[in-house]
């Protein structure tokens, strides 16, 4: 008789598989079809390559594409250096646990969360200016600075880079025990090697292909998202996404068949940002394998230790200020420039959403453990076959995991949502807990991935030689040992879940109402007072699922202290 | 001609409407008997999709859903949204996918440019507007705008719901004669560089703004009130292009980034970068100095020749599911009282579509004792509207400004 582990692992692949491809193939046809001209109930019933034409004659679509592009890819070098630097300088150190104590609450605040506060922060009419006003600048009234939102994506890169930071540090942390960290680097030292060479030369080409999946997805995000280069991006003319998001919400109807090429024209922006990463990662690796090898035990520590220290702290420093702000303006009634702070402060705000609050609070949790059991259940069983055949996943399957993150999902749910009255499945919570699963489970897996695939085999060698069956083994040894990293997952997935606002508005038709979607479609009335109250409480919701992601082993495991960070 | 193929899927799809259509008259509701319609609706839950970006907006929908329950016995269901585009997208998808009869929207709240679109598209219920008891008593014989939108001829298919107007308002702290005209607006610009703007095309107040600018300026105004292609676009445009080449330097951030939407735009004022600026809702001014959202100072006005106004409307998808509530609940929201409350400045302030002198001595008694505010435009000061152009115009203008000014 087939346990119930074996049946488990033999349908997991192909529920994981199923539950994206199908979705994931009628999003695509949802975009590819329209972009070729055919959508009957808009009257395109023949192919043709004229939205295309139209697409390449859109008004600045050069600048448009070069700024997705720029922005994805520098965001993420950014991100990366800050967080690699960091690690190297300060792992070991005290400064590393402060930092790791704040990583849940920065993680949980919202992308579009982050940017409002970071662009209230540093607008010239903002936190920031407004403390140093009048007394030290002299300013009555805010200077007409065109920041956030120059031209050159800078205050966009910057409210990306404050929210990969953490992101990348929780990966980086998930993964360090997997590469055996510790003791490289603790090796490293004891050659002679300065904190941070040791750490470049020992650990990182290490943890590098740990971290690489999370940065694609970095990347990804980074030139496709639409919250935040709404919020911080140039206007005149602004990311493809942006651009992309106008056509298709434009009342012409026939735009949206230029709005579906320029979709796949941002999804081939996306690859060739991953491609040109995937490039420099290997020159990079032949360019430094001489460096690597040449036995210098120093090499500019101090300096970059300090750039290190210094780039972390402003980001810190900034999110942090970003928060403070949201915080500020939620206690505001009406607030003048120059007042560095509401006078009075009230809680006028919070009383006056407090009534409308539970329900959709309540509704959000619900989604979100659901969406994320189901996805946790999902990618164990995908990565417990793979490990049993010791196969890995094929390149096809996998790149099917990715596409959801991939396709920018303004013009892949129009698809969705054709396919879900096509199979006349009526709009409701099922249904916005499935779609949200197709965006939280290619997070999870790829939180999960290396750490499971690079757990020591001897283990589960050792175990069944002492006569426990491959149930038994993945019961008592590898989901113990890897509880912090399924922890982790869990958390990436449902902060994830939280933040989703078009699949729960189309899936669910706009009746399954969540924090996010209060959040959201209350911003766009500009109260910036509302807009703080609902953004804080929607936070609370990942920053509760980040603390008992990395809190919950200290407690569980006071007695096995080698199951955790080894930093 | 087309080929064969093709052929056949046009009329495929042209079986499939007709079907579509025969189904509907099957179910056919008799507005005549309007009894029989709140009987039908009696039971029903009605989802209404309106834009839910204001807390008073939101506020007053919750009344309207006790009271239709409680009077009705239906269920109303506010589906907010973040743009109206979201819920159109939804139609088109159910229309693509076949969904002819069991529709997830039963209730819109549209106008301009999105209606145009719909009722192009043939995905719109009616007509039925004119049936509504209570559509009489916005006397539109007298009141021609309830019947168009955007120039185009409404016909049954929405019924009107509230009036929006350009009003301009600025902090009296701060600047002392506000221009009352588009070219006075130029010269104060310049005196008072970086503190105006309007909000990115094709933003709707934006392409408003645009459209009040031609108006003002055009010699003529008379092609704006027929398609565009029967226009010389090139000549009757010119005066607008020169205005704005000459604008834009004086405005905030020099004209080189502007303020994504009309929330934003207010947001702007509230933070002291602007010290005027407009907007489509006349109470919006004084009802956002009382949320804290503007200074106390804030006051508002309109030009002296008439500023853009407008009506916005109610409609129903081809294919909602609870058409009868819906009717009833838009029968409900043309009502006196809601419609009284509407304009209540403590609740949300829409002017209303009603004919003051349509409605009983009772009626209209509920409009005349409505609370005021400083910020609040003198009632006399409305009226002076420009109707809106044919809607082809709005596309063709924001086409022209995002060549001219959407990249540089």
């Amino acid at each position: 008789m087939p346990s119930g582990h074996a049946v488990g692992v033999r349908l997991a692949p192909w529920l994981a598989i199923a539950l994206l491809s199908l979705p994931v193939a009628s999003g695509l046809a949802g975009v590819i079809a329209p972009a070729f001209g055919w959508l009957p109930a808009l009257g395109g019933n023949a192919l043709t390559l004229v939205h295309w034409q139209a697409l390449l004659q859109a008004p600045g679509l050069g600048r448009m594409v070069q700024l997705s592009y720029v922005t994805g890819l520098a965001s993420a070098l950014l991100s990366l250096s800050i967080v690699v630097l960091f690690l190297g300088a300060f792992m070991h150190t005290r400064l590393f646990t402060a930092v790791r104590r704040l990583l849940s609450p920065l993680l949980a605040v919202p992308h579009a969360a982050a940017a409002i506060g970071l662009a209230f922060l540093l607008a010239p009419s903002g936190l920031l200016s407004r403390s140093l006003s009048p007394w030290l600048t002299g300013w009555q009234y805010p200077p007409d600075i065109l920041f956030p939102g120059d031209p050159h994506g800078l205050a966009l890169i910057a409210g990306l880079v404050i929210k990969e930071v953490p992101f990348l540090l929780l990966m980086s942390l998930a993964a360090l025990p997997q590469c055996q960290a510790s003791e490289r680097l603790c090796m490293a030292r004891a050659l002679g090697y300065g904190p941070l060479s040791a750490f470049l030369k020992a650990v990182l080409p290490g943890l590098y292909p740990l971290l690489r999946l999370p940065i694609y997805a970095v990347i990804a995000f980074a030139s496709s998202t639409v919250d935040v280069a709404l919020i911080l991006g140039p206007t005149t003319p602004p990311t493809l996404s942006v651009a992309v998001l106008r056509w298709l919400n434009d009342p012409d109807l026939t735009m949206r068949f230029m709005a579906s090429a320029g979709a796949l024209l941002q999804l081939v922006v996306t690859l060739a940002a991953l491609a040109s990463w995937w490039l420099a990662e290997r020159l990079v690796r032949q360019l430094m394998r001489g460096w690597l090898e040449n036995g210098r035990r120093r090499s500019g520590d101090m300096l970059l230790g300090g750039v290190a220290l210094s780039a972390v702290s402003l980001s810190v420093l900034l999110i942090l200020g970003s928060l403070i702000g949201l915080i500020l303006w939620s206690l505001a009634a009406y607030w003048p420039f120059p007042q560095a702070l509401p006078q009075p402060p009230t809680l006028r705000n919070w009383m006056g959403a407090a009534a409308g609050l539970g329900d959709p609070l309540f509704q959000a949790a619900v989604i979100g453990l659901a969406a994320t059991a189901l996805s946790i259940v999902l990618v164990v069983g995908a990565l417990e076959a793979e490990t049993l055949h010791e196969r890995p996943i094929r390149p096809g399957a996998q790149l099917i995991l990715y596409l959801p993150l991939l396709v920018p999902p303004v013009a892949f749910l129009f698809g969705l949502v054709m396919m879900q009255v096509q199979l006349g499945v009526a709009p409701g919570l099922s249904v916005v807990i499935l779609g949200h699963a197709i965006f939280v489970l290619p997070y999870v897996f790829l939180s999960l991935a290396e750490s499971y695939r690079r757990l020591d085999p001897r283990w589960a060698h050792l175990a069944r030689s002492l006569g426990a069956g491959p149930a038994r083994v993945f019961w008592r040894m590898r989901l113990p040992m890897l509880s912090v990293p399924l922890l982790t997952a869990a958390a990436v997935g449902f902060a994830v879940s939280i933040g989703q606002y078009l699949p729960t508005l189309l899936l669910g038709a706009g009746r399954i109402s969540t924090i996010t979607t209060e959040a959201v479609s209350l911003a766009s009335g500009g109260d910036r007072r509302l807009t703080a109250v609902y953004a804080l409480w929607q936070l609370a919701l990942p920053a509760l699922g980040f603390a008992l992601a990395l809190g919950l082993p200290r407690l569980l495991f006071r007695r096995r202290s080698g199951l955790l960070t080894p930093v | 001609m087309p080929r064969p193929s093709a052929f056949r899927v046009v009329m495929a799809s042209l079986t499939t409407m007709l079907a579509g259509v025969f189904s509907l008259q099957a179910q056919a509701l008799e507005l005549d008997d309007w009894s029989s319609v709140e009987a039908k609706a009696r039971g029903q839950t009605v989802y209404f999709n309106a834009w839910g970006g204001d807390s008073r907006i939101n506020g007053y929908i919750d009344w309207v859903a006790q009271q239709v329950q409680s009077r009705h016995d239906i269920e109303l269901v506010h589906v907010k949204l973040g743009d109206t585009a979201e819920a159109v997208s939804r139609i088109v998808a159910e229309k693509s996918a076949g969904n002819l009869e069991r529709g997830a929207i039963d209730l819109i709240w549209i106008n301009g440019e999105n209606f145009a679109a719909l009722k192009e598209a043939g995905l719109l219920h009616g007509p039925w507007a004119e049936q509504l008891p209570n559509f009489s008593l916005t006397a539109p014989e007298a009141n021609p705008e309830v019947r168009s939108d955007f120039t185009l001829p409404v016909e049954g298919l929405e019924a009107p719901w509230g009036k929006a107007q350009i009003t301009f308002y600025y902090d009296s702290a701060r600047v002392e004669t506000p221009p009352r005209s588009m070219q006075a607006l130029l010269d104060w610009a310049r005196n008072h560089p970086g503190r105006f703007t309007y909000p990115l095309i094709p933003d709707f107040l934006g392409s408003t703004f645009l459209k009040q600018a031609l108006l003002s300026l055009a010699e003529n105004r008379g092609p704006l009130y027929g398609p565009v292609s029967e226009a010389d676009f090139a000549s009757i445009t010119a005066p607008l292009w020169d205005y704005l080449d000459a604008l834009h330097p004086h405005l905030w951030r020099g004209g080189r980034s502007f303020p994504n939407s009309s929330a934003r735009l207010r947001q702007l004022m509230g933070d002291g970068e602007l010290s005027l600026a407009f907007t489509f809702t006349p109470s919006e001014p004084a009802a956002s100095v009382a949320n804290y959202q503007l200074p106390p100072t804030t006051r508002s006005y309109m030009f002296d020749d008439g500023t853009l106004g407008n009506v916005h409307f109610l409609a129903i998808p081809f294919n909602a599911r609870h058409k009868a509530g819906a009717l009833v609940v838009a029968n409900f929201l043309l009502s006196p009282q809601a419609q009284a409350r509407k304009q209540d400045i403590t609740v949300w302030g829409d002017a209303t579509v009603l004919a003051m002198e349509a409605l009983t001595d009772r009626q209209r008694q509920a409009f005349e004792s409505l609370p005021e505010n400083p910020a609040t435009l003198a009632p006399e000061a409305l009226g002076r509207t420009l109707p809106e152009p044919h809607p082809s115009w709005m596309e063709r203008l924001e086409q022209a400004w995002l060549e001219r000014y959407g990249a540089r």
